[in-house]
């Protein structure tokens, strides 16, 4: 049976869901990426949308339509999450969001703020844009314009908005961080086989 | 009034004059017969429809390569993201929409034949077609101008978008190739300039290095374009131009045939998996290209294309007329 899970988010909603698993989400996210982050955190700023147990999602949409007729989601995957590390910390301290959602993993700063303050981070399957952009049932409102479209803080209405694996819970246990290990592993087996073939040179 | 027309209005003016050659005089009375502008819109059109269907379809070898590493999945979670992302191009071919919401910063590579016909429209053709598809299609605004750091809403900056041009002697026919490439498999190219007696092993390394530091990000199963040379800028060109090597194609040198697929083994042993959440494999394919390179020197240069890579090409006569797309 489907997870899904409806803001405004509570604690208890995420006290059991562990990395690994996948989860859908109804209700309201907002879109912040680099810029977007930046303003809550070094220009001091939230938007007016509160985003108190909401969802955050690291993503730049195309957008069709504008203010006067409405908008409309054309394509909505996740951006790279890794680049919002520096300031994830305290953008969920300050906006109260329950879920981050993106791509790739998050790294010790985030996963230590999702265990204190309790939110959770979750991977959408990155580049699966048209199927993100189906779940969105309606554009509530845009702020922060002068971005541009992709930095713009978008507030969307969503239904069963998945899959979202998590990869950081409320523990701060971090999936990717426990690949990683894996992978490095893997890597330097990799290389050592490889370079015995790979001597060119003239002795 | 775009450059190109007033050019070509300047060049009509002193048509009387005994200053142009036959050839010219040819070539304006062909196009004073024909509506002039008639050559310059089928070249944007031909460059939009390029745009269109690169952003909307994956690249046939893209997408049989990515069937291929399903069919061999076994883990459960890899299964459903090779599901996920099925459904994701299956949707954005009935909807007409583009794959993904990150169509780039576009690239252009242009393959010029010198007797092509209009080759004072292409630059002024391409831009109009990146506009239209902004607009229509739609693609995202990508383009921030540098040191200003506003977006400039319609994909054009300084420098964007990206051309390169290639000059064929003796041709007529005019290639334009497009590649989108999004912001998450460009964060993860490099390019070093290793010491010699690093060799080929170092070269490994740093391929190795860059996709598990930062290829989980960047959308796998990538295609990972490796360029040698002898400096950073080199190794780096080289490295995309692999990159856009059609998968399933192998470096004709033995040598860089047997590293491209020893790298390919490698790096799918590690199993970064669709989307870097752990699997059977982590790439559709490994690309080599090279350049001899200085005795005091060997660059390395790498270029990532996500599971999504968007490219593609279309080949005009001297009519402007499609004589073949890619």
């Amino acid at each position: 049976m489907k997870k899904i899970l409806t803001t405004p988010i509570s604690d208890g909603d995420i006290a059991n869901i562990k990395t690994g698993d996948i989860i859908y989400l109804s209700g309201v996210v907002g879109t912040a990426r680099d810029d977007g982050h930046r303003r809550v955190v070094e220009g001091n700023r939230l938007p007016a949308f509160d985003l108190k147990g909401a969802a955050v999602m690291h993503v730049g949409p195309i957008v069709a339509g504008d203010s006067e007729h409405g908008y409309e989601i054309i394509a909505a995957g996740p951006t790279t999450s890794r680049r919002m590390e520096v300031y994830e910390k305290e953008f969920i301290q300050k906006t109260g969001v329950k879920l981050i959602i993106g791509k790739g993993g998050m790294g010790q700063k985030t996963a230590d703020a999702c265990k204190t303050y309790k939110a959770l981070h979750c991977v959408f399957p990155g580049g699966c844009a048209v199927t993100a952009a189906a779940a969105v049932e309606k554009v509530l409102g845009v702020e922060w314009e002068d971005f541009g479209m992709p930095e713009a803080f978008w507030i969307l209405q969503v239904k069963e908005f998945g899959p979202l694996i998590v990869s950081i819970d409320t523990r701060g246990d971090n999936l990717f961080a426990h690949n990683n290990a894996v992978f490095q592993e893997r890597k330097d087996a990799a290389i050592a086989e490889i370079i015995k073939h790979v001597d060119f040179s003239h002795r | 009034m775009s450059h190109a027309f007033v050019k070509r209005v300047s060049f009509w003016a002193c048509e009387e004059s005994k200053t142009i050659s036959p050839n010219s005089q040819k070539r304006i009375k062909k196009l004073k017969n024909s509506s002039p502008d008639q050559p310059r819109q089928k070249l944007s059109d031909a460059i939009y429809r390029l745009i269109y269907d690169s952003s909307i379809n994956l690249p046939t070898d893209v997408y049989s390569a990515l069937k291929e590493l399903e069919k061999n999945e076994t883990s459960a979670l890899a299964k459903e993201l090779y599901g996920s992302i099925f459904d994701n191009v299956k949707r954005a071919k009935e909807m007409n929409r583009p794959i993904c919401q990150d169509t780039g910063a576009l690239q252009f590579f242009i393959k010029a034949g010198t007797k092509f016909p209009y080759l004072d429209d292409v630059e002024d053709a391409i831009k109009a077609a990146v506009r239209r598809a902004t607009k229509e299609i739609p693609i995202r605004p990508n383009v921030v101008e540098t040191f200003e750091e506003r977006n400039t809403g319609d994909n054009i900056g300084t420098r964007a978008p990206w051309m390169e041009w290639e000059i064929v002697p003796a041709s007529s026919d005019l290639t334009v190739g497009v590649y989108m490439a999004g912001g998450g498999c460009s964060l993860a190219g490099r390019s070093k300039v290793l010491m010699p007696l690093e060799g080929y092993a170092g070269v490994v390394k740093f391929v190795f290095d860059t996709i598990v530091e930062w290829g989980v990000n960047a959308c796998p199963p990538l295609i990972v374009g490796i360029g040698i040379g002898t400096c950073a800028p080199t190794a780096a060109a080289l490295s995309k131009k692999a990159l856009l090597r059609p998968l399933g194609t192998s470096n004709p040198n033995p040598k860089a045939r047997d590293m491209e697929e020893r790298i390919k083994k490698g790096l799918n042993d590690i199993g970064i998996g669709p989307l870097g959440m752990s699997g059977n494999s982590s790439v559709t394919g490994v690309n080599i290209e090279y350049a001899a390179h200085h005795p005091a020197t060997i660059a390395v240069g790498l270029s990532v294309g996500c599971w999504a890579t968007r490219r593609g090409s279309v080949t005009l006569d001297r009519n402007v007329d499609v004589k073949g797309e890619k």
